[in-house]
């Protein structure tokens, strides 16, 4: 009888068999990113551009880029340029390793028409041949790096948080997938990876940061991080530069000579999406005039 | 203090041993759930090797059924203090011997609860991530860290008023009261705060205006104070017909007393949610109209939110009505009142929430098969558990499992007839 009983029990587990993603001792024992010393980190760093390596045969940088003294991002978005071409969404996978089968995308571009800002009028799947169409703005919306984000405070286990450059990153290794600063963002950023992601290995980018796009594993949280491994060592996020029409401006919002400080001073018209909650995001829309 | 430890450990394997014997029917039972939990072990292991890619959940609907489970089941865990209120402190003599029973379906709810949280984790090896001192707990800031504390504490108070009754009855002696009553009045003041802390898990979202209302909390209250003891009308009467405990109609009706008054609260708290959702006709109403009505061409949830109101309407009539006080019709009033309320706290109030997504998004949600093997296998777990705990209390409770009988064989199902011999001993 318990013969019977132990080998039902065996049979129905027979699934897990098939698990390609298994936990090493490392990576189950692995301490949060804030308990990590420098000496820790490195063999960390270590340790996953081996792991990447073995699965994608390529080996890559991994750094652990740290936020930098004086300096607080902020993100504006020209709503008058935009076409609509989603050239920025595309370049972003690229740069960031998103997973390609399931797509998981951070940046979101609803086409919406002209006269509202009623979110629910936008349309997110428009396939048109031909960009912009008359009668339509486009609003590309992503991580609005809040001064108060709802996805921080509710993290069971603090595996995000707001960094002193003002981006809430992800401890990829920590999160136990709650997803609930899913249920939390009201700007729809985050992304779960609901299985194992997969990225062809020649289209892998190699420079990559611990907090920002190294490859995640199945059941974790991730997010828009600015582009971490560009923008704390002093490039443009890919998105940005990617835009054929210069719609996106980012820069450090403490210096008073900075783009971003200009425009934030001089445009008569920008908003903040969703201002009514409280959230003060690091993200603003513009107009032209 | 050896002999104590003796004791107690034969104590425990004398229970081992009862829940393994019974007639055929207690047999069948428990083999159909055995089965029923293996097919859910068999779909929870291809989810976990698979992700959650396997359920119906995706980034616009992130939590699904597992999550409306888990609300429901808080709710009649909380309900357990329907039974304790009356007892403890307007010494109600009927439900008096029954308390026992309605904390230990609060155990294996609770059970239950934890288990369905645990299979909605992306990452449930690393559920050692919340344990404090060992992991990283953001507290007091998340409600999910509350949560987590108030269920394992409102699991170990019951278990050890169970556990600490049960014994004590063992042993034919009078329960030391300061040993067991602060925990009592402790544990009906936790129960209403593991259900206001799950409520507050969804109110506390200012991103999801469905959610974010101050009348969540109140009625899952009422709703939960209606399930709970309904529940346990049922549970009481099965108890009653397959074990010859002794159970009268009264304490049936001072249960149905609270469904009454409870479902009364709930139907109009829900009028009063309506109406604010749709008399004021604001953008954010979009979330009920989709729930209600559908909304630009979508209405999955539609013909469910309907049946459970029509449920709950139907179920509030028989109630109020002098019927009710017929078992018969009684029973009907609890069925009705338990799906209704659970289409209503779980499709009813979790999905919704998610629709459209806060970019204006409609994504609808069908839970797939595999996830609702899960969730038939947690169910059938967590009943399988709740038998366990009667077929062990049931005998001790009538005296037929004692400390006086030992090393006599272990008493069947149904004989009555060692009763006698063992209450002479006392
Ligand atoms: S936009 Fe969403 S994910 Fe980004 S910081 Fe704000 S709440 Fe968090
Ligand atoms: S999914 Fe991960 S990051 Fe998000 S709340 Fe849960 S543990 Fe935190």
């Amino acid at each position: 009888m318990l013969a019977t009983g132990l080998a039902a029990v065996a049979a129905s587990l027979k699934p897990l068999f098939e698990m390609e993603d298994i936990t090493s001792a490392q990576q189950f024992m692995q301490k949060y990113y804030k308990e990590l010393t420098p000496e820790d980190m490195a063999k960390v760093l270590q340790r996953i551009e081996g792991e990447v390596e073995k699965e994608y045969g390529v080996r890559p940088h991994v750094r652990d880029l740290r936020p930098m003294d004086g300096v607080e991002f902020v993100y504006a978005l020209n709503l008058s340029r935009c076409i609509g071409c989603r050239k920025c969404v595309h370049a972003c996978v690229a740069e960031n390793n998103q997973s390609r089968s399931p797509e998981i995308q951070y940046i979101r571009v609803l086409k919406m028409p002209h006269g509202t800002f009623d979110l629910e009028k936008g349309d997110h799947n428009y396939a048109s041949e031909q960009v912009p169409e008359k009668g339509f703005f486009y609003m590309p919306v992503q991580c609005q790096q809040c001064h108060n984000p709802p996805c921080v405070k509710v993290c069971p286990v603090n595996a995000t948080w707001q960094e002193t450059d003002g981006i809430t990153v992800i401890d990829y290794n920590w999160c136990i997938g709650c997803r609930y600063c899913e249920a939390a963002c009201p700007y729809w950023a985050r992304r779960f990876n609901f299985t194992k992601p997969s990225i062809p290995a020649e289209r892998l980018n190699p420079n990559m940061s611990y907090l920002g796009n190294r490859p995640r594993s199945q059941g974790v949280m991730e997010k828009c991080h600015f582009c971490v491994q560009r923008t704390r060592a002093g490039r443009y996020p890919a998105c940005l530069e990617v835009c054929p029409t210069g719609s996106r401006k980012f820069g450090n919002i403490l210096d008073p000579n900075s783009e971003i400080s200009q425009i934030l001073r001089t445009k008569r018209v920008f908003m903040q999406l969703k201002e009514d909650i409280g959230t003060n995001p690091r993200f603003f829309y513009y107009f032209d005039v | 203090m050896i002999t104590a430890a003796r004791n107690y450990l034969v104590f425990l394997r004398r229970c081992a041993r009862v829940a393994f014997v019974g007639d055929w029917r207690y047999y069948s039972w428990m083999g159909v759930l055995t089965v029923i939990i293996l097919l859910g072990l068999n779909a929870y292991a291809k989810q976990f090797a698979h992700g959650l890619i396997v359920t119906g959940m995706s980034d616009e609907v992130s939590w699904g059924v597992y999550i409306a489970n888990f609300t429901f089941l808080v709710g009649v865990a909380a309900a357990a203090v329907m039974m304790v209120i009356p007892v403890y402190i307007y010494d109600n003599e009927e439900l008096h011997d029954l308390v026992i029973f309605g904390e230990l379906l609060a155990v294996a709810a609770i059970i239950m609860c934890l288990m369905f949280v645990t299979v909605d984790l992306g990452r449930p090896d690393r559920f050692w991530h919340l344990i404090p001192g060992l992991g990283q707990m953001n507290f007091p800031a998340s409600m999910l860290s509350w949560d987590v504390i108030v269920l394992n504490g409102y699991l170990l108070l019951n278990v050890h008023i169970c556990g600490y009754l049960l014994y004590c009855r063992y042993q034919n002696r009078k329960p030391t009261k300061w040993f067991y009553i602060p925990f009592v009045f402790s544990a009906i003041i936790w129960a209403v705060s593991i259900h206001t802390v799950t409520a507050f898990l969804y109110v506390g979202l200012g991103g999801r205006p469905f959610w974010n209302a101050s009348i969540v909390g109140p009625r899952f209250l009422a709703s939960a104070f209606t399930a709970g003891p309904a529940i346990i009308i049922l549970a009481l009467q099965i108890i009653r017909s397959t074990t010859h405990y002794r159970i009268t109609d009264k304490a049936l009706l001072t249960l149905r007393g609270i469904v009454q008054v409870s479902m009364i609260i709930n139907v109009f708290l829900l009028v009063c949610e309506v109406f604010k959702e749709f008399y004021s006709g604001n953008l954010h109403v979009a979330s009920a109209k989709y729930l209600f009505l559908g909304l630009h061409g979508h209405h999955a949830l539609v013909p469910w939110i309907w049946s459970a109101i029509t449920f709950n309407l139907i179920a509030m009539v028989l109630l109020v009505l002098p019927v009710s006080r017929g078992l018969r019709y009684l029973n009907v009033a609890c069925v009705l009142s338990i799906v209704g309320i659970w289409i209503e706290k779980g499709m009813g109030l979790v999905i919704p929430g998610f629709i459209p997504t806060p970019l204006g998004a409609i994504v609808e949600y069908t839970p797939s098969l595999n996830e609702t093997l899960v969730c038939f296998g947690i169910w059938a777990f967590g009943l399988l558990c709740y038998t366990i705990f009667l077929r062990m209390s049931v005998p001790i409770l009538q005296g037929r499992l004692s400390k006086a009988n030992e090393g006599i064989s272990e008493p069947g199902p149904n004989d009555v007839v060692a009763e006698t011999s063992v209450t002479s001993h006392s």
